[in-house]
């Protein structure tokens, strides 16, 4: 629908992008939220940067890397777009990448589309992005994918009725429908759904019709933010027990997983990253992460951010400088490495991630609240929603 | 009244409804800037549309006396008329800004009857209260307006059946532009027609104006209509310029900020919204380009000494300079 | 019938934190005429710095929460003394822009000074945990805020209309020229008085903490409800401001429990409903 012009445009674009590859430094446009509800991911994203520039160096393919970091300011789908634009039209970067909000992805990726920019996604849940967008790759996860674990768990557990519990918006709704089918599939009973719009901060009347169903399980999803902590110490102040709590690993990010305290004991997520993950790689990234900002918690949007500057650089080098979008994106197919959180890899067919799902519990080590890993399903793809 | 009068007040009108040197560099400046910065539409864009918002504004607080801490209430409104006939397949752009202003408009008059008996800081708290209400039933409705996610799925024919709106924003500049102006034209009769002046009379002495036979609540419906449909067109541009509707455009925020453009170019002036907008939009920008983190500070300090030492914003400021640059010249 | 039972105590505990947030701001607003939009950022600095010595300096709990109160009141002062006296006899909307610049200044500074990060509290061990009275369970440190806020309530009211000090105010906002020549010193009254909400900002902010959580978006975040609940209540009466955090706090609460699909529509249809049938607020006089 985006005239001709632009193709052409783009395509005049990509030209030039071989034409003097030497001499032109490779730009990344990073669009996090520096300032607003997001503030503190795109902080730890930031130090994430610097961690992989020191062990992978600032040039790759005889290109100087160039990161141009832009505030989207929180969910802000306008001023998103607004960057974006300028990143493409105005600097000419060869990548987007970052992405908080699924709002704002919503609204970069026709973009990305009609500009054939790649455009890398860190961290928005909602599953249906991809379809439409064939520049688009998603390193991070979506809500659906680990729904359907937590349903599994849940039913293997033998609750025999679970409450939902999620936030409206996109990634929450896609987490209780899966919730609801494959749980409801494997024989169990939904005692209750209730949802709260992102803004609220006062949990009590939710979880007081928790309490009132007296469920087995409450099944959890809110975003990772300053609310969950919230949302757990008032679970525990309303009597309920924070065992019962089952949810997307954002509830006990590792960010603010201290503000929450001792209410968070007991509670199971499901979740690609854990800051206790035992293996080398994960070791290597966090003494390099703590070394640079040792007051930072590491959480997964600093990690998902690594492994996309990691994917950026493989595809940059395979191409040995020269980038074309369309043979960009045919070896970002082929993305599989071991990340700090695991082995990942990208799915060719969908163009999402697939990766190990881990099973966390939160438990308390040396005085820290942690969260602690207790089983795993290997190679998850995205279900697709069910909705 | 007799003739003498009457005669004086007409050349008053006349004499008010001059242009400045002002309004014509801001509009010439605006159309240069399309050449000077072709990567940088959207932002001007964007820049246009705030301005537009920030004068509807202006018509409300500058002339009709009424402040307000919601306007975004009839933005947001406007926007997500337009996003939604957009979405649901009438893609034209002309009748979707219409469709917004109308939107915006109905309902600015159905609260314009409580507002305009309401006065004081209570105006505030009404509005305030009106922009959480229409945010609170735009999230309430996901089913309509996308919620939280933002309005998506918004399809633009070419403008005028002719051009298409593109990647570089250069279709959307001019049309933002050319709807911008016109309203500014709309906006600038209505200030200075008896009605627009019987406004600002009664803004400067509201218990006389009664007494001259004018009645204030159907005067400040009226202008509130008026502001709200403004409001609502510059929504449904933003709406059609990104293609994009989110939560965000009904927001206390999105208020504030058309208020602090407006505070900031100065109040009374038509022209002060938009030279507000361009300062604090392109401020704003260039600020978060250069510390993503930190920027909000030097905006901060900015607006800070700009109320300390710039009483009636920058068109107060820059009025004072050229008549210190007439009265050096007359000197000579 | 339990269910809501426990809801109500909720709706009561909400108000509470709303009422110690907007104690401050019924001052400096409400009494003061101050359009002061840097309410919250100042409960912010009361907040950091509470959490700050309690999880840094070890402190204790209750002396953290009075320097909480102290040094939000420098800050009040300093920034009374330097920026806002200029602009006592300026329009509300050029108050309006210079606080909303002292936020944006504040949000930065504490992004700065100390990181994006979710600040957590810890709280004594005699404030943790629940009192069961039957079937109810008590949250301790909710009761420790109903305490609190009744404590505050109290001395507030006796302050302003019956001590020579509250007259001394209300006399200076009513004609201030007035005042000045009875040989009242409106200028330091004034700094007093703005310090004294400042010092209550903080206060709320450090006490809230744990309910609300703390960020360096805090002072925007709550913000509109703040001056919801103040402009309610009617502007200047610290009674009004109480009522209305309290009638905020439980239709809220008990709305959002009996009609989740509808949320906080609620809350903001009840508070334009009042304004509009009571411009001058619940306790209020037209002036």
């Amino acid at each position: 629908m985006i005239a001709k012009i632009v193709i052409a445009a783009a395509a005049m674009l990509a030209a030039t992008a071989c034409a003097n590859a030497e001499d032109r430094p490779l730009k990344i446009g990073w669009l996090m939220s520096y300032t607003g509800p997001g503030a503190a991911a795109g902080a730890a994203s930031d130090t994430a940067i610097e961690v992989f520039f020191k062990k992978f160096g600032r040039t790759i393919a005889g290109r100087k890397t160039e990161i141009i970091k832009r505030d989207t300011t929180g969910p802000a789908p306008d001023v998103a777009r607004r960057l974006a634009q300028e990143l493409i039209v105005g600097e000419k970067v060869d990548f987007l990448a970052g992405m908080d909000f699924t709002p704002n992805t919503m609204a970069v990726a026709p973009l990305s589309t009609s500009a054939k920019v790649p455009l890398l996604i860190v961290n928005s849940a909602t599953s249906g992005i991809l379809a439409k967008h064939p520049y688009a790759v998603r390193f991070g996860f979506t809500t659906t994918e680990m729904a359907q674990q937590l349903a599994g768990y849940a039913s293997k557990q033998g609750f025999k009725s679970v409450y939902t519990f999620v936030q409206e918006f996109e990634p929450g709704l896609d987490a209780e429908a899966m919730f609801l089918r494959e749980y409801k599939a494997a024989g169990g009973t939904i005692a209750g759904s209730v949802r709260a719009p992102l803004k609220a901060t006062d949990f009590s009347a939710y979880i007081q019709r928790i309490k009132d169903a007296n469920p087995d399980a409450v099944f959890v999803f809110m975003t990772a933010s300053e609310l969950p902590p919230i949302f757990l110490r008032q679970f525990k102040e309303a009597g309920l027990d924070p065992a019962k709590i089952i949810g997307i690993g954002d509830i006990t990010d590792e960010a603010s997983l201290p503000s929450a305290g001792d209410a968070a004991l007991g509670v199971v997520t499901a979740f690609h990253y854990t800051q206790t993950h035992d293996s080398a790689a994960n070791k290597e990234f966090i003494d390099a992460f703590k070394s640079l900002a040792p007051e930072r918690p590491v959480s997964f949007v600093p990690v998902v951010s690594y492994d996309v500057l990691r994917a950026i650089y493989q595809v940059v080098e395979a191409q040995k400088g020269e980038l074309t979008p369309d043979r960009t994106m045919e070896l970002l197919k082929q993305i599989k490495f071991e990340s700090p959180r695991g082995p990942i890899a990208i799915d060719p067919a969908t163009r999402d991630i697939v990766q190990t799902i881990w099973f966390r519990k939160v438990e308390k080590r040396d005085g820290q609240i942690v969260n602690v890993e207790f089983a795993s399903t290997p190679d998850v793809k995205d279900p697709g929603s069910a909705r | 009244m007799s003739d003498v009068t009457l005669d004086l007040a007409r050349m008053m009108v006349a004499r008010r409804a001059r242009w400045t040197t002002i309004e014509i560099i801001f509009w010439v400046a605006a159309a240069a800037s399309y050449f000077l910065f072709p990567t940088k539409l959207v932002l001007l864009t964007q820049i246009l549309i705030g301005g537009l918002f920030a004068m509807s504004l202006d018509l409300l607080l500058g002339y009709g006396g009424i402040p307000s801490f919601g306007h975004a209430a009839f933005f947001g409104l406007g926007a997500y008329a337009a996003g939604l006939l957009a979405a649901h397949g009438w893609g034209e752009p002309v009748s979707g800004v219409f469709a917004g202003g109308a939107a915006a408009g109905s309902l600015g008059f159905a609260f314009s009857a409580v507002i305009a008996r309401v006065r004081g800081a209570a105006v505030l708290m009404v509005t305030l209260c009106i922009g959480l209400l229409l945010f609170e039933a735009a999230s309430r409705m996901p089913w309509l307006t996308g919620g939280d996610t933002g309005l998506q799925g918004i399809e633009m024919w070419p403008l005028l059946g002719l051009f298409e709106f593109d990647l570089f924003g250069r279709t959307g500049f001019w049309y933002a532009y050319a709807t911008a102006f016109l309203l500014y034209l709309a906006a600038r009769r209505y200030v200075h027609s008896p009605e627009g002046l019987a406004l600002k009379g009664m803004r400067e002495n509201h218990d006389r104006v009664p007494m001259l036979g004018v009645s204030t609540v159907r005067r400040k419906m009226i202008a509130f209509t008026i502001s709200a449909t403004i409001a609502g067109m510059a929504g449904a541009l933003l709406a059609q310029t990104t293609q994009i509707v989110a939560l965000e455009t009904l927001s206390f925020e999105r208020s504030v900020a058309a208020l602090v453009m407006l505070i900031v170019g100065g109040i009374g002036t038509l022209i002060g919204g938009f030279l507000g907008a361009a300062t604090f939009i392109w401020l704003r920008d260039v600020l978060s380009a250069l510390h993503p983190v930190y920027w909000m500070f030097w905006l901060g300090l900015a607006l800070i000494a700009l109320v300390l030492m710039a009483r009636g914003g920058l068109v107060g400021a820059l009025s004072r300079l050229t008549a210190r640059l007439a009265r050096v010249r007359t000197m000579r | 019938m339990l269910g809501l039972v426990n809801i109500l105590i909720g709706g009561i505990a909400y108000g509470f934190v709303l009422f110690l947030m907007a104690g401050g701001l019924s001052i400096t607003l409400g009494l003061m005429g101050f359009a002061n939009m840097a309410h919250a950022a100042l409960a912010m600095v009361g907040g950091y710095t509470a959490a700050l010595l309690i999880g840094k300096a070890g402190w204790p709990f209750l002396a953290a929460l009075a320097m909480a109160g102290v040094t939000a009141a420098l800050v009040g002062a300093v920034l009374e003394r330097t920026l806002f006296r200029r602009l006592y006899q300026a329009s509300e909307l050029e108050q309006v822009l210079l606080t909303i610049g002292v936020v944006y200044v504040a949000i930065a500074a504490a992004t700065y000074l100390v990181g994006p990060e979710q600040m957590a509290i810890t709280v004594p061990a005699w404030l943790d945990g629940n009192l069961r009275l039957g079937p109810i369970d008590l949250n301790r440190y909710r009761l420790f805020l109903i305490g609190s806020g009744v404590a505050l309530l109290l001395s507030l009211v006796h302050l302003i209309e019956h001590t020579t000090f509250g007259a001394k105010i209300r006399a200076a906002v009513f004609n201030r020229r007035m005042t000045a020549s009875c040989g009242i010193d409106v200028d330091k009254l004034y700094a007093l008085a703005f310090a004294l909400g400042s010092a209550l900002a903080g206060l709320g902010g450090a006490l809230s903490i744990k309910l609300l959580g703390l960020d360096p978006n805090f002072p925007i975040k709550f913000l509109t409800e703040l001056l919801i609940v103040v402009s309610v209540g009617g502007l200047g009466s610290l009674r009004g401001t109480f009522l209305a955090a309290m009638l905020f706090g439980i239709i809220d609460v008990v709305g959002k429990y009996l009609l989740p699909e509808i949320g906080a529509f609620i809350i903001y249809a009840t508070a334009l409903a009042l304004l509009t049938v009571r411009p001058q607020g619940l306790v209020g006089r037209l002036r």
